[in-house]
C-alpha cells in the first residue's frame, strides 16, 4: 500500500510498487516468477526469477543408463518431448557411433514435426489468451488434440513420448497412420488462415503487439536468443538448415524470418508471425517425408549394454523453442559421466530484464508470450 | 401501481395504517417481487447463456448437466457460492472489503426502477428516469474502488484503479450519446422517450438522423467498456492482473460482482432498446393482455439481442491495452460524442419535427450495413470448420 504523504517534503511523495508475477500468476505458463518494479503500471524493472520447476534432470542422467535417460528428457520440455528426446539419443549416437537406420530418421522428422505443430499451436494459443482472446486458444488446442491422437497411434503416449531410442525409433509408423497424418494436414492447411482471420489480423491484436518489446539483431545475438525468438528479429538461422542433422537436408522447407510485418523488426507481432509461418512449414516438411518414406526396420540393432567409448560430445537440434543442445561426456561405461541440457527458454529469460524497462504490465504479459518461454524448459 | 394501492386503500385493507407508509411497504414490496422474480433469473439465465454461446464459439461444450441443456447452472453454482467459507484476508480493511460487494449490487440493482418490461410493465415512470440511471451506474464504480483499495493487494489495487478509470471515462462519451436522444424525444422518463418512438425500424431513434446512427455505436461501445466487458475488461484482466479487483474475494461476494457484471448485461441492451430501438412499441393488436405480452417480449428479444452481441464481442476480440483504451475514449469517442451532440442540436433547428425522408435514407443505410455484415459473416462461416475436432481414427 502506498505511504501517506509526508508533510515536510513539498514534492508530492510516491514510491515504487514492488509486484510478484507468479508463481501462480495466471499467464506465466508454468511456475515462474518476475520481481517485478513498477510506477503505477509502467515497469521499472522486472528480474526473472527461475528455478520453481527444478527437478535435476541433468543430474539424473548420470545415474541412468543411456537407454534409461531417455524416458527422462521428455521431462525436459513436455510441450516438445520429442525434440529432448532426439537430441539425447543424437547425442549418445555420436558418442557410439551407432547408425541410425534411414526409416528411422524419416519416423523421427515426422513425429519432431507434428510435435512441433503442437508446440507452436500451444504458443500462438496461449499468446492469444494472454492478450486476452480465449477463442483462439481453444481452436488451436482443438486442432493440437489431433496431434495427440496421432501421437498415441504412433507411439502410445500423448504428452511425453519416450519414443526417439538409441539407433532409430520405437515403434515403427504404419501405412495407415501415414494416412491419417496426411488427412490431418489437409485439415490443418485452411485451419492456419481461420486462426489468421480470427485472430492474426484482428486491429485490437496488432495493436497490441506491433512495436512492443523489439529486439534488435544485435541484442537478440548478444543475448543468445535461438530459434523462432532469433529468426524474427531478422537472423536467418534454424539448425535443420545450417548445422543439418537427420534427414533434413534433403527436405525442401523455408526459414521463415520477421521482417518487421505491422511494426518494428523483431517486436512481438513477429515473433508470434514466425511462428504461424512455422506451422505451414512443418506441414510442408511433414508432406515430402511421408512421401519419401523408406522400407526397412525403423530401429538399427543396439547393444542393451550401452557403452559408448570415453569422450565427449555437444549436438544441437532445433527445438520449437530454439536450439536445444546436449552436452554428454562419457567415461566409457554405461553410465554418463556428465550429461547437461542447453535450452532456448532459459537463455531468452535474460533478455526480459532489459526489454521490460519502460513499458507496461500488459505488455511485459505479451512479452513473456511472445518468447515463449516454457518453465520445465528453464529450470529443467 | 399507485392505482393497484390506492384502491386497495380505500377497499379499506390498511385501515388506520397512514398512506405513505402504505406506499412505501408497497413499494419494498415490488422491488422484491422484481428482484427475485425478474433479476436474479435474468442474472443467473444470463450467465448461463453467455457460458453455452461462448463454449459453442469456442467448439466446446459448456455446461449441460444440470437440467435440461444446463439451464439450471447458476442455480447449482449460487447455492455452491452460498456454502463456501466467507473468508476476508487478515490483512483487508474490515469494513470496506465485506461491504464493496453490496455497493456494486446496489448500483446495478437500482437501475431496474427505470428499466420498462412492457407498455404498464415499469417499477416507476420517473421524469428524470434517464438521468437517474446515469446516477445509479456510476455508483457501480465506487464499490469497485473500494473492492480494489480494501483488499490490500496489489493486484487489486491495479485493477480497481484501472476500472475507476475507465468506467469514469466513459461515462462521458456515454451521457452524451444519450444527451442526443433526450434532445430529440425531449424528455428523460424511459416510458415518454419509448412513446415517442414509434414501432416501425424507421421511426426508431436509432435512425432518426446520422448523429443519432452514430450515437447509438458509441453508445454501446461505453456501455461494454463501463460495464466492464471484453474488450474493455482491463480491470479484471485475468491475464494480466489475476482477477484485478475480485482477486481476494470468493464465495458469494465474488458471486455478487459477477451477478452485477451479467445483470449489466441485460441493462446495456435495455437501454439501448429503451433509446435507440423503440423500446416495447409493436403494431396496435387491440390491447389487452396479448398486447402487453407481445410488448414485453418484443422489449425481451431486442434487449437480448445486445446481449447475445456482446456475448460475441467477448469471445472474438482481444483485449486492449490501458494507455489504448483511454486513448480510444478521449481522443476519438468524446469528440465524436460532442459532435453527435451538437450536430443533432443543429439538425432539430433544421427540423423541428424531423425529417421522414432522414429516417427513411438512415433506414436503409442500417439494412445495408447489415447486409454488408451478414455477407462477411456467411463467408466466415463458410471458410471454418465446423467440425468439433477431427478424429482420423473414424
Amino acid at each position: 500500500m502506498s505511504e501517506a504523504v509526508y508533510p515536510e517534503s513539498e514534492v508530492f511523495h510516491t514510491e515504487d510498487m514492488t509486484i510478484s508475477v507468479g508463481p501462480q500468476h495466471p499467464s506465466t505458463h508454468g511456475v515462474l516468477r518476475f520481481v517485478v518494479r513498477t510506477d503505477g503500471e509502467v515497469i521499472s524493472e522486472a528480474l526473472p526469477d527461475v528455478g520453481y520447476l527444478h527437478r535435476s534432470i541433468e543430474k539424473i542422467g548420470e545415474k541412468c543408463t543411456y537407454h534409461g535417460y531417455v524416458p527422462y528428457t521428455d521431462r525436459a520440455d513436455y510441450l516438445a518431448a520429442m525434440f529432448a528426446n532426439q537430441g539425447f539419443c543424437m547425442a549418445a549416437e555420436k558418442l557410439g557411433a551407432t547408425e541410425v537406420t534411414r526409416r528411422g530418421e524419416f519416423c523421427r522428422v515426422i513425429a519432431c514435426e507434428l510435435n512441433r505443430i503442437a508446440s507452436h499451436l500451444i504458443s500462438v494459443g496461449t499468446f492469444g489468451q494472454d492478450i486476452g482472446a480465449i477463442t483462439p486458444f481453444l481452436h488451436a488446442l482443438r486442432e493440437r488434440e489431433t496431434i495427440n491422437d496421432l501421437m498415441e497411434e504412433i507411439c502410445g503416449a500423448r504428452l511425453t513420448y519416450n519414443y526417439i531410442r538409441i539407433g532409430g525409433v520405437g515403434y515403427d509408423i504404419t501405412p495407415q497412420t501415414c494416412d491419417k497424418i496426411l488427412v490431418f494436414l489437409d485439415h490443418f492447411d485452411p485451419i492456419i488462415d481461420e486462426y489468421n482471420r480470427l485472430l492474426s489480423y484482428n486491429k485490437i491484436y496488432i495493436e497490441r503487439l506491433a512495436n512492443v518489446a523489439a529486439i534488435t539483431k544485435e541484442d537478440a545475438l548478444q543475448y543468445n536468443l535461438v530459434g523462432p525468438n532469433l529468426r524474427a528479429s531478422g537472423v536467418k538461422w534454424d539448425i535443420r538448415r545450417d548445422i543439418p542433422y537427420s534427414v533434413y537436408p534433403e527436405l525442401e522447407f523455408e526459414v521463415p524470418v520477421g521482417h518487421g510485418e505491422k511494426g518494428t523488426l523483431g517486436d512481438c507481432y513477429d515473433r508470434y508471425w514466425v511462428r504461424i509461418q512455422e506451422l505451414q512449414e512443418s506441414s510442408k516438411i511433414l508432406r515430402q517425408c511421408l512421401k519419401m518414406m523408406p522400407k526397412g526396420p525403423a530401429i538399427s540393432k543396439v547393444p542393451r549394454k550401452f557403452k559408448p567409448p570415453a569422450g565427449e560430445v555437444y549436438v544441437r537440434v532445433e527445438a520449437p523453442r530454439g536450439d536445444m543442445g546436449y552436452y554428454v561426456v562419457s567415461d566409457g561405461t554405461e553410465y554418463a559421466y556428465r550429461v547437461r541440457i542447453r535450452t532456448g527458454s532459459f537463455t531468452a529469460m535474460a533478455i526480459i530484464d532489459k526489454l521490460s524497462r519502460g513499458i507496461m504490465v500488459a505488455d511485459l504479459i505479451a512479452l513473456i508470450a511472445s518468447l515463449d518461454v516454457d518453465a520445465p524448459e528453464i529450470d529443467r | 401501481m399507485k392505482q393497484f394501492v390506492d384502491s386497495l386503500i380505500q377497499q379499506g385493507y390498511f385501515s388506520g395504517v397512514p398512506t405513505q407508509i402504505v406506499y412505501a411497504i408497497a413499494m419494498i414490496v415490488a422491488a422484491l417481487v422484481v428482484l427475485s422474480v425478474f433479476v436474479a433469473p435474468l442474472a443467473g439465465v444470463t450467465s448461463w447463456l453467455e457460458r453455452r454461446v461462448w463454449a459453442r464459439m469456442q467448439s466446446r461444450v459448456g455446461p449441460n448437466r444440470v437440467g435440461p441443456q444446463g439451464v439450471l447452472q447458476w442455480l447449482a453454482d449460487g447455492i455452491k457460492n452460498l456454502l463456501k467459507e466467507d473468508l476476508i484476508p487478515s490483512a483487508a480493511d474490515k469494513l470496506l472489503f465485506p461491504l464493496a460487494p453490496y455497493i456494486v449490487f446496489i448500483g446495478f440493482l437500482c437501475t431496474f426502477v427505470v428499466i420498462p418490461f412492457g407498455g404498464h410493465l415499469i417499477v416507476a415512470d420517473l421524469n428524470i428516469g434517464i438521468l437517474y440511471l446515469l446516477a445509479v451506474t456510476s455508483i457501480v464504480v465506487v464499490g469497485i474502488l473500494m473492492a480494489g483499495w480494501s483488499s490490500n493487494n496489489k493486484w487489486s489495487l491495479l485493477g480497481g484503479m484501472r476500472s475507476a478509470a475507465q468506467i469514469v471515462s466513459y461515462e462521458i462519451p456515454a451521457g452524451l450519446a444519450v444527451l442526443t436522444i433526450i434532445f430529440v424525444a425531449g424528455t428523460m422518463s424511459t416510458q415518454g422517450i419509448i412513446k415517442n418512438q414509434g414501432w416501425a425500424p424507421w421511426d426508431w431513434y436509432l435512425f432518426y438522423n446520422p448523429f443519432t446512427f452514430i450515437a447509438f455505436f458509441l453508445y454501446f461501445t461505453a456501455a461494454l467498456a463501463e460495464g466492464n466487458r471484453t474488450p474493455f475488461d482491463i480491470p479484471e484482466a485475468e491475464s494480466e492482473l489475476v482477477a484485478g479487483y475480485v482477486t481476494e474475494y470468493s464465495g458469494m461476494r465474488f458471486l455478487f460482482f459477477f451477478f452485477a457484471e451479467w445483470g449489466n448485461l441485460y441493462v446495456i441492451g435495455a437501454v439501448a432498446t429503451v433509446l435507440f430501438l423503440g423500446g416495447w412499441q409493436v403494431p396496435a393488436v387491440g390491447g389487452g393482455f396479448i398486447e402487453g405480452a407481445l410488448q414485453f417480449m418484443v422489449f425481451f428479444v431486442k434487449a437480448y439481442l445486445w446481449v447475445f452481441v456482446a456475448m460475441w464481442v467477448r469471445a472474438t476480440l482481444p483485449r486492449v491495452r490501458v494507455d489504448q483504451l483511454m486513448a480510444l475514449c478521449w481522443k476519438y469517442m468524446v469528440p465524436l460524442s460532442f459532435l453527435c451532440v451538437i450536430g443533432t442540436a443543429a439538425w432539430m433547428v433544421v427540423f423541428p419535427h424531423g425529417s421522414r425522408w432522414a429516417s427513411f435514407a438512415m433506414f436503409g443505410l442500417g439494412v445495408l450495413i447489415l447486409v454488408l455484415f451478414v455477407r462477411r459473416l456467411q463467408y466466415q462461416i463458410r471458410n471454418a470448420k465446423p467440425e468439433l475436432y477431427l478424429r482420423p481414427y473414424i
